[in-house]
């Protein structure tokens, strides 16, 4: 989505002015950012800068100490999510070491959602669930229990989780932390996978540069609480700026977009 | 409710049976020479009723359940499954905390109950087959002095002491901090204080509940 094009069309996700302390630790200091429906936005920056806890102030799970987050122009910091799902948008999270329930097997946590919301029959659940794990391809695990699965696995169950009550919006923590360069690569497809079937906004943080290469539309930087740049993929390369050249540098991306 | 009450029901008989047995040892070498050896199944049972039941049943439970409630919401805590859950728009508290408190308080008090008739019952094998007291000496003078309200009192603490179990080991788990550490922290902590919280409570449940005999005797005839 170009430039222009977006300035034509309201933000989906609005973070205004997000401000964040933990005791002495200011993590997100007056931190502003736009989403647009239907794109996916990588936010980079170094680890322990605040980008998962920025992610957790846009789906609820923390309040920020000033600021506020819109979903459509809706305020949404006072609405419990519980409500926020109902009246505003279902949104979805992947967290970073996957966070999936180990009492419970991949089935039965691929359909938590669904059989705390809806009430559907057992049958249904499973032909749901068997369809929600052969889209992340996982078909045959439905049984298995979470110790029982690779790290990669255990994100496309979270993911399998995620995408079987289509939420509109999905947020993505570090979702190739950890895994190798092959299930890294599976981890991207699949973000795009869902992005393309869901049609859903994403917000993907992550310090992976090649992973922000494949599955973002616009890359963001987070430093210091802040969004210190924010453009489209192929702008971003290009920007002089020594903070995101030196991050270049470190990845040994340099020169990907010349 | 099966895992708190019937997966307790070994600890708990273990501990009430052999308790019992101690009870009636000590308190037939104690009396006997006294003449009052025919005051030991009065004893057994009224301890057992009204003291031992409930708090040996409650420190057993806080050991054996307690602990692990609070270790297992403390790790779902610290590998974000309580944020997984709560970003499923699902009530945390609605989903991990109330089956564990409607498990907690609807079985300490059978579990108090079962673990008093344990004690009595091997009170009454060591008086009787150990001692050599009639069965009738044991058992005679039950009727006459132990009341609904001894049954009432161990029932009560053991509905409140199931209250102050899970309430602590749910509140500390579902706040660990800290990682595989801090979840062995809150486990700790957590029986620690159920503990003096059990042995507070047991007192002034204690003061309360004797001070409300007459009440209870007039309202209820007991």
């Amino acid at each position: 989505m170009v430039a222009q094009e977006q300035e034509k069309h309201k933000p989906m996700i609005h973070v205004h002015d997000l401000w964040k302390s933990y005791g002495p630790f200011k993590v997100l200091q007056g931190l502003s950012l736009d989403v647009f429906e239907g794109e996916t936005l990588v936010i980079l920056g170094r680890s322990g800068v605040g980008k998962s806890v920025l992610l957790k102030q846009i789906i609820g799970l923390e309040k920020p100490d000033k600021g506020f987050v819109e979903i459509n122009g809706t305020s949404i910091i006072d609405i419990p999510i519980q409500k926020r799902f109902k009246d505003v948008k279902k949104m979805g999270m992947l967290f970073q070491n996957a966070a999936l329930f180990d009492s419970m097997t991949i089935e039965e946590n691929t359909v938590f959602y669904l059989r705390q919301h809806e009430k559907i029959p057992e049958k249904e659940l499973q032909e749901r669930a068997r369809k929600a794990l052969q889209m992340v391809g996982l078909e045959g695990s439905e049984k298995k229990m979470p110790s029982e699965i690779s790290g990669g696995m255990k994100k496309r169950a979270a993911l399998a989780r995620v995408i079987i009550y289509e939420p509109a919006i999905i947020l993505y923590d570090e979702p190739t932390a950890g895994l190798d360069p092959i299930t890294s690569v599976h981890i991207n497809e699949l973000i795009n996978k869902t992005k393309e079937e869901l049609k859903a906004t994403s917000i993907v943080v992550t310090h992976d540069l090649r992973s922000a290469l494949e599955v973002g539309d616009r890359l963001a930087l987070h430093h210091e609480g802040k969004i210190e740049k924010i453009a489209s993929k192929e702008q971003f390369f290009h920007i002089e700026d020594p903070l995101i050249q030196s991050f270049f540098e470190k990845a040994s991306l340099k020169g990907v977009y010349d | 409710m099966y895992e708190i009450g019937v997966g307790s029901l070994p600890v708990v008989a273990i501990t009430g049976f052999s308790t019992g047995m101690v009870l009636a040892a000590q308190s037939f070498f104690q009396l006997s020479d006294k003449g009052l050896a025919s005051a030991t199944g009065l004893m057994v049972t009224k301890a057992m009723l009204v003291e031992l039941g409930p708090v040996l049943t409650a420190f057993m439970v806080t050991g054996r359940v307690g602990a692990a409630i609070c270790a297992e919401l403390g790790t779902m805590n610290v590998t974000e499954q309580v944020d997984a859950i709560r970003a499923m728009a699902v009530n945390p508290l609605r989903y991990l905390v109330a089956p564990r408190f409607i498990a907690g308080i609807s079985m300490l008090p059978l579990l108090t109950i079962f673990s008093c008739i344990m004690g009595i019952m091997g009170g009454y094998m060591i008086a009787v087959y150990y001692y050599g007291m009639s069965p009738s000496s044991f058992l005679d003078p039950l009727p006459d002095h132990v009341d609904n309200f001894d049954v009432f009192s161990g029932i009560v603490k053991g509905l409140v002491f199931g209250i102050i179990i899970i309430t602590i080991c749910c509140y500390r788990g579902i706040t660990t901090k800290g990682g595989a550490a801090g979840v062995g922290r809150a486990t700790t902590n957590s029986v620690v204080v159920c503990y003096i919280v059990i042995l507070i409570g047991n007192f002034l449940l204690t003061l309360g509940l004797n001070n409300s005999y007459e009440y209870f005797q007039e309202a209820f005839g007991w």
